[in-house]
């Protein structure tokens, strides 16, 4: 899960990190009180998940209470790449003398996580890195040892940070490190970490990500999910436990196991570019046990997709076996029935592995119109596509 | 004689006695895997029984290999307890910890793989977030369907347990060495390069097919790798070319973030190293049929 800014202000500032005094907004009024209470010259962000909001207009100076409250209006709702801004963070401003650069990170490859550092900060980093591969140090940090004074001390050293501001920036990384750990992070990034004109370390900027695996022991991070940007269909598929993810095409996509869904979305785009270029519309992975009750359940998602004009619902049977998974489809359409929604798109369905044969003689016995048997998933695929195309 | 488990493989299960554990176990003592007990300190000295099949339980993985022998663990407890079960199965010294658990929080994943290398890595991990690993006809260690097909001489290694069940299945008529699910979390312990490798060197593998799916660089590495130091024939297949930038598909680790980890990119490195990419699992299965059958 990514954090807007202001999110990792509070967060940064939760754990002692020195951070400009400020607050969030969501309307004009609610900007107004928070520069009442700050004083002086503010600056107002919009809050979205993108790069180049100031480009776009979307940061601005602001001085005394009246001026906030007119660009607070001027930046709430404006659209950058796609992204309304429903929020605004006011802050306090900073005389700024440097900026630097300073991450936590997972690095994948090397199974382990990596502290980039640089002093020279405020820019895109691999910009920077490409540029000027000198100027960024990229350490690899022990998941056991973590960070420590001494480490630390090695990294600021092996990016050359002025003498001046050594210390404060050994005691950032220590700090960083252990909000980096506490909360579960897979991402910490402070872009521009800046020096002011009194040689004062700040952290001006917050990019985090947070493990959602680690959410058991972060009740607390629940909270940093905002509502107003999910899909609705992938919430109701949360509340459900379905993995869904919504996607823009017409062939609804019902699967078990991460690989073989991903895999399915593929073999559907392909065979939408012989039926009119329909694509997947969405992910969803039922996972191995695919009862009546599971199945149900996807159908009602997929189907609630006013886009989706086929499904495809791609099943390899392997400790769950087919049968069982054939009499979760007949069962599920009863369920829809039952519920009052009544099914009317055509659904393709493919089993293979185990019991497979036994699975197939049950769709078959259940005569449903709207239930095609294809057997192969190349065919299945093709079928689905041809018929999310007809239907359109 | 397969990849790192073997008929002669003596296998226990942390996780026994809990739902999944107690189910898996059944099954693999019906695929003739040698189950030789479970670990469970608060049931130690217990037997638990899987169909005439009495297993005792231990306090420890330490006491179980010390009365079984044991050399192969599979771990079946709940994410929250995963770093610590691993833990204690690096400090047994057992050779093989295969983790199954889905859900373990990377920051746990990062410090038992830490806490493995600085012991030396006497320990293989497979997973976490994984089916396991399966020698047909030899051992099950993990939740791979037995049945699905016989020995045979092709090796496979993928980071998702579906689309594995799907290749065994498609070329189940030729037969597999061994196929190993590596999971689909940002950080595991056994790679695709680690499994290339021991099928470059096992002398029952003819050839290898390499599953593999958006998010991170794996497979680029293996590409490097397979130019440098693989032999035989490798067959390869990517899922997610349709997967939108920035989305978790399923897999914690299945993402593309920016531009990096698109499919795309997977599959060029393949191929620049000759590895032949099918577009779908029925054509990777189809050119894998060609290479075996020109042998």
């Amino acid at each position: 899960m990514d954090l807007y800014e202001y999110q990792g202000r509070d967060l940064f500032e939760r754990h002692g990190l020195p951070v400009l005094a400020g607050g969030v907004a969501t309307t004009p009024e609610e900007a107004r009180a928070i520069a009442e209470r700050l004083g002086g010259r503010v600056v107002v962000k919009a809050q979205v998940k993108v790069g180049g909001r100031g480009k776009a207009g979307g940061v601005k100076l602001a001085e005394g209470a009246e001026e906030t409250v007119a660009r607070a209006t001027d930046i709430l709702g404006m659209d950058i790449k796609g992204h309304t801004v429903h929020k605004v963070m006011i802050t306090v401003t900073a005389d700024v003398a440097e900026e630097y650069y300073f991450s936590y990170l997972l690095d994948r490859a090397n199974r382990t996580f990596l502290c980039i550092a640089s002093v020279a900060g405020g820019m895109d980093i691999e910009q920077v890195a490409a540029e000027t591969p000198d100027k960024v140090v990229k350490a690899p940090i022990d998941a056991v040892k973590g960070v420590d004074e001494a480490k630390a001390r090695e990294i600021v050293a092996a990016a050359g940070f002025p003498a001046e501001v050594a210390d404060q920036v050994v005691e950032v990384a220590v700090g960083l490190w252990q909000a980096f750990v506490a909360e579960d992070a897979t991402l910490v990034e402070v872009n521009p970490l800046a020096k002011t004109g009194e040689g004062k370390l700040l952290l001006l900027d917050a990019k985090i990500s947070l493990d959602e695996n680690a959410g058991f022991r972060h009740p607390d991070h629940e909270g940093l999910v905002d509502q107003a940007a999910v899909d609705p269909l992938e919430q109701a598929a949360k509340e459900k436990d379905l993995n869904y993810v919504k996607l823009d095409g017409e062939v609804g996509i019902i699967g078990n196991g991460a690989g073989l869904v991903m895999s399915t979305l593929d073999v559907v785009a392909y065979a939408g570019e012989r039926h009119g270029g329909v694509k997947p519309a969405n992910f969803l992975d039922i996972g191995g046990g695919a009862s009546a009750a599971v199945m149900a359940n996807g159908l009602e998602i997929v189907l609630s997709d006013p886009s989706v004009k086929s499904v495809f619902v791609n099943v390899f049977g392997g400790i769950t076996a087919c049968d069982a998974v054939a009499n979760g489809i007949v069962q599920a359409l009863a369920l829809l029935e039952q519920r009052g929604e009544k099914v009317t798109k055509p659904l393709v369905v493919r089993l293979d592995g185990n019991n497979a044969e036994a699975g197939r003689a049950i769709l078959d016995d259940a005569n449903n119109p709207l239930i095609e048997r294809v057997d192969t998933m190349d065919g299945a695929a093709e079928r689905a596509a041809e018929l999310a195309a007809a239907g359109v | 004689m397969a990849i790192w488990l073997t008929k002669d493989s003596k296998v226990i299960v942390q996780g026994m006695t809990g739902s999944e554990g107690s189910k898996h176990t059944k099954r693999m003592l019906a695929a003739g895997t040698n189950v030789v007990g479970g670990v469970n300190p608060r049931k130690a000295g217990q037997s638990v029984d899987f169909d005439g099949t009495a297993l005792p339980v231990f306090a420890s993985v330490a006491d179980a290999m010390k009365e079984t022998g044991a050399d192969v663990t599979v771990i079946f407890v709940p994410p929250q307890f995963t770093k610590g079960a691993v833990i204690e199965a690096i400090d047994a010294g057992i050779e093989l910890a295969v983790v199954i658990t889905e859900g373990v929080p990377v920051h746990d994943t990062a410090a038992f793989w830490a806490y493995n290398v600085a012991k030396g890595e006497r320990t293989r991990i497979i997973g976490p977030n994984c089916p396991g690993i399966a020698s047909p006809g030899a051992s099950n260690a993990g939740i791979i369907p037995a049945d699905i097909t016989g020995s045979g001489r092709i090796g496979l290694v993928s980071k998702s347990g579906t689309l594995t069940y799907q290749m065994m299945y498609e070329l189940r008529d030729i037969g597999f060495s061994t196929c190993v699910g590596i999971g689909g979390d940002p950080i595991i312990g056994t790679t695709h390069i680690d499994a290339l490798a021991a099928f470059e060197a096992d002398p029952e593998t003819d050839a290898i097919v390499m599953i593999g799916e958006i998010g991170g660089d794996a497979e680029e590495r293996a590409a490097e790798f397979i130019k440098a130091n693989v032999t035989k024939p490798v067959v390869g297949y990517i899922a997610g070319f349709t997967a939108p930038p920035g989305k978790t598909m399923g897999h914690a680790g299945a993402i593309i973030s920016g531009s990096a980890g698109t499919a795309d990119a997977k599959k060029a490195a393949l191929e620049a190293v000759g590895v032949k990419v099918g577009k779908t699992p029925t054509e990777t299965a189809r050119l894998m049929r060609e290479i075996m059958s020109a042998n």
